[in-house]
């Protein structure tokens, strides 16, 4: 729709014409603010875990338990050095033998959510999926902060939904 | 030919008066525009395009490159 608003904008004249190609999402995803009735429902990105561990593919799985059990959550999120999100290694994973890879426990590709998506819509599709904690990233793959389903079915108790659901996964099934 | 700029850019030309336009539907746009943007929804788009400013630059965006 940019692209052919554009056009007629030099169509009739303008000069200076720019096209924010990644659009609303990418700006959502990033977690910026934004304006519009919307603007007052919280949203995934506000209760994510911030401090929740990460580890390489590489590391030992013991010190990647260890890492979870410090930050006091019972997950722990794999990535790469752009700190793009590769796997997850759940209560399940991290309880087993501490002497393997990461990459050797994890599930790999992990569906992952926008920060911009509703607390009351996570809180809803979490329950509905079992789903006890799942990663927030930006638009290019890149870990915002973990969801854990407590903290987002207290938030979104007395939240209003956003107006338009926003969640887009392909196989909720693999990350129950 | 327009020019296509990222996040980035959108930041920093809007700081310096660039106009922010979003052409998605009046609907969408109530629900969650970007701080400061005006709704000039694409079928509206002739009848409403001499409220730019002609002299400022014009970003346009929807919700991706659709």
């Amino acid at each position: 729709m940019a692209p052919r608003a554009a056009a007629r904008l030099e169509s009739l004249g303008f000069d200076g014409i720019f096209e924010y190609k990644a659009g609303k999402l990418d700006w959502l995803a990033a977690g910026l603010p934004t304006e519009g009735e919307n603007s007052k429902c919280p949203r995934a990105g506000e209760a994510s875990r911030k401090d929740a561990a990460v580890c390489g593919l590489k590391d030992r799985l013991g010190d990647a338990r260890d890492r979870a059990k410090r930050s006091g959550l019972e997950v722990a999120v794999v990535v790469d050095a752009e700190q793009v999100v590769l796997g997850l290694l759940r209560s399940k994973e991290l309880e087993m033998d501490p002497n393997l890879a990461v990459e050797q426990a994890m599930r790999p590709g992990p569906s992952t959510f926008r920060p911009y998506v509703s607390m009351k819509e996570m809180a809803d599709y979490m329950v509905e999926h079992s789903l006890e904690s799942v990663p927030i990233t930006t638009s290019d793959g890149k870990l915002a902060g973990v969801l854990l389903k407590s903290d987002a079915t207290r938030m979104a108790a007395d939240a209003a939904a956003c107006t338009r659901k926003l969640i887009i996964t392909a196989d909720p099934a693999a990350d129950a | 030919m327009s020019t296509l700029i990222d996040r980035e850019a959108v930041q920093e030309m809007v700081k310096r008066g660039a106009q922010l336009v979003e052409v998605l539907p009046a609907k969408e746009y109530e629900e969650d525009h970007l701080p400061g943007a005006v709704s000039h929804p694409l079928r509206q788009l002739d009848q409403e395009a001499d409220q730019l400013d002609r002299n400022r630059p014009v970003i346009v965006y929807c919700w991706d490159s659709a």
